[in-house]
């Protein structure tokens, strides 16, 4: 299925300074009995998010106002824990296109480019920047550029290159998936059966 | 030319294709499927309007959402019944062989795989879950894959993964008594942090391991995940063979024999160069308890919590949320520390010697009246060999409950909920904040350190009871 096409973006975003953000806290377990993709974005981070009534937690990111954005900066190690695809689709549901930390665990990173979502990784340095222009401006800016591979902190002016495989880029910049390729490929995945079993 | 290791030998037999500047396709053998993340890839299959490309390749089985109590009712929460359903509903419609519930190979996929046989060395196994790595214990290429790969594979039989770089880890020497393969796991999570593993796959190696039985090798490959790495994998030897021979979807006559005869080149040659490398001390390694909110937060259980000052500053926050909710002090001693539930369980440590172990700790004992116990097996098969060996008896002779087989409290995604503010001693694998409930907090152990907990209330060194 087609994912939404991605060149560049230039965005506030959204401070989550806590490290070793796992799965369990992007999207907790009793919100996977679902048999479709949709609404994970409303429970995004929920036990954080959420008084137990379901009032929203006043000192929680997501519920400050003055913070927005389709940039998510977080601290380093984010994603980690279960494969569930469950968080990337909470994360793309919610509205994020981008995920920025110095520090991603696999399998979210591969789920969330399989979702349209870019994760992008920061050196240290550069993320506590992030950290410190967002604490004094929270309408700093960062600017995504897929095509070049860099990231900018529209405060300092300061550009990082980030890593990302030319064919997963592509995907990205066309707006096609695996699966898309895979079945192109078909020939060849019935070859190689054929020849295994020689 | 390096030799190569038992990862690439095993990898370079299933690529398929490799992209220039990207991933790689690889061909997967064998594929498990559960009621949680599949239910939208089959959806996506179908939008496709495609069939699934190799079925009979293919196994599923429901467990997450599964109740641990009357099994033979209709599952009373409603989207858990409907998930499990959906499952059902899918596999027959595309022909993938299921073990649904009721049936006697039903259990937790990590559990049914290897113990039917269709987990076997050299292959490459995924599965919609990150404890997948649990069949690298065979010698095989086992990891998670979410749930756009698990379309991939119904679609194909192959996902895109990108090399991962190689490691090793050799535990060498005798373990002590009462120190048992989950040890070794949260020890070495503990060295190495919950992120020391990413980005690479781990063979674990050395006489340590060596000596471990394949269900112990299994406890350890399945926490690999814990330790970020794509996946642990042991090589497949005399143990590993003796294991699998018989089982009922292992290979028989001539196949058999060719099948062994390839199983034994599955090793990493002795100039096989690895990206990294760590070796541990059996004799250093005690009993183990985590007392964080994740499983590099582990210690010997003579320890004490670790202070503020031995953390770096940058991590305070964290560390010190942690503590919070588990409602520690920086360094607070860890025996002692009053428990409210155990749970033995998981596929980490819900098979029949982990059932035995814990039976043999608290045989002629009595549970602890102020906790609450669960004691759940990883599968029908499991449950009814514990029947049959008599340790249900033992267990409620102690009054322990013996459950029927699910994930249960490893996740709490039914009704096994641990509630909130209460501590638990659980054999699973993840003491993530709400892991077990909302609220709930998590300290992982072995089946022994959680007898221990259960029989005295608070946490004891193993140690003391064996
Ligand atoms: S027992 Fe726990 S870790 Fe294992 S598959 Fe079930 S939920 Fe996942």
């Amino acid at each position: 299925m087609p994912i939404e096409k991605f060149t560049t973006l230039e965005s506030t975003f959204v401070p989550l300074p806590i490290e070793n953000v796992d799965t369990d806290q992007i999207i907790p377990a009793r919100f996977l009995k679902a048999t479709t993709k949709e609404g994970f974005g409303n429970n995004l981070f929920c036990d954080w998010r959420y008084e137990k009534d379901g009032s929203p937690k006043k000192d929680f990111v997501l519920n400050n106002p003055i913070y927005s954005g389709s940039v998510l900066v977080a601290g380093k190690n984010f994603g980690s824990g279960s494969s569930r695809e469950h968080a990337a689709w909470a994360i793309a549901g919610y509205g994020f296109k981008v995920v920025v930390s110095s520090f991603f665990a696999d399998i979210f990173r591969g789920n969330a480019l399989n979702n349209g979502v870019l994760p992008v990784v920061v050196s240290e340095g550069f993320l506590a920047s992030l950290f410190d222009c967002v604490n004094k401006d929270p309408k700093a800016k960062v600017k995504v550029d897929l095509e070049a591979k860099t990231i900018t902190n529209m405060t300092t002016g300061v550009v990082e290159s980030f890593e990302i495989n030319s064919y997963k880029r592509n995907c990205l910049l066309n707006g096609y998936d695996d699966i898309d390729f895979l079945l192109s490929i078909k020939g060849d995945i019935e070859a190689f059966e054929k020849n295994r079993q020689n | 030319m390096a030799g190569k290791t038992l990862f690439d030998k095993i990898w370079d037999a299933h690529v398929v294709k490799s992209v220039e500047d990207g991933p790689s396709v690889v061909y997967i053998d064998r594929h498990f499927v559960h009621e949680v993340t599949s239910p939208q890839a089959f959806a996506g299959v179908r939008a496709r309007g495609i069939k699934v490309f190799r079925p009979n390749q293919t196994f599923a089985t429901p467990d997450h959402n599964i109740p641990t109590l009357e099994q033979h009712l209709p599952i009373r929460e409603e989207l858990s019944r409907h998930q499990v359903q959906t499952l059902a509903k899918n596999c027959e419609e595309f022909g993938v062989t299921q073990f649904g519930l009721g049936h006697p190979y039903n259990g937790i996929v990590h559990v049914v795989g290897p113990e039917l046989g269709i987990t076997q060395p050299g292959m490459t196994i995924v599965c919609g879950d990150s404890h997948t790595s649990t069949h690298g214990a065979f010698g095989a290429i086992a990891f998670g894959i979410g749930t756009s790969e698990v379309e991939m594979v119904l679609s194909t039989q192959c996902i895109m993964q990108p090399k991962p770089k190689k490691m090793r880890i050799n535990v060498e020497g005798q373990l002590g008594k009462g120190v048992t393969s989950k040890d070794i796991a949260l020890y070495i999570i503990a060295q190495l942090t919950t992120g020391g593993g990413t980005g690479y796959f781990v063979e674990f190696a050395g006489s340590a391991i060596r000596s471990l039985s394949m269900e112990a090798r299994m406890t350890l490959c399945n926490m690999s995940i814990e330790l970020g790495a794509r996946g642990g994998m042991i090589a497949a030897d005399e143990v590993t063979i003796e294991y699998v021979k018989g089982r009922e979807y292992a290979p028989k006559g001539a196949d058999w024999d060719k099948a062994v005869a390839y199983w034994r080149t599955l090793h990493s040659d002795a100039d096989a160069v690895f990206d990294k490398e760590y070796t541990y001390k059996a004799e250093d390694i005690e009993p183990m308890i985590t007392y964080g909110t994740n499983p590099g937060m582990g210690a010997g259980i003579t320890a004490n919590i670790p202070t503020l000052d031995s953390i770096e500053p940058a991590s305070h926050i964290t560390f010190n949320k942690s503590m919070d909710y588990m409602g520690f002090a920086p360094g607070d001693q860890l025996i002692g520390k009053k428990v409210d539930y155990v749970f033995v369980g998981s596929c980490t440590n819900g098979r029949i010697e982990d059932l035995r172990m814990f039976a043999e700790a608290v045989k002629g004992k009595k549970k602890a009246a102020n906790v609450v116990a669960w004691i759940v097996p990883g599968s029908r098969q499991v449950e009814k060999q514990a029947k049959e060996e008599g340790i249900e008896k033992i267990l409620n002779e102690a009054g322990f409950e013996f459950r029927q087989p699910g994930c249960s409290a490893c996740l709490a995604m039914n009704d096994d909920k641990v509630p909130a503010g209460m501590v638990a001693v659980s054999t699973s694998n993840r003491n993530f904040e709400g892991r077990q409930g909302p609220g709930s907090r998590t300290m992982l152990a072995s089946p022994l350190t959680a007898a221990a907990a259960a029989i005295t209330g608070v946490i004891t060194d193993p140690r003391t009871i064996i």
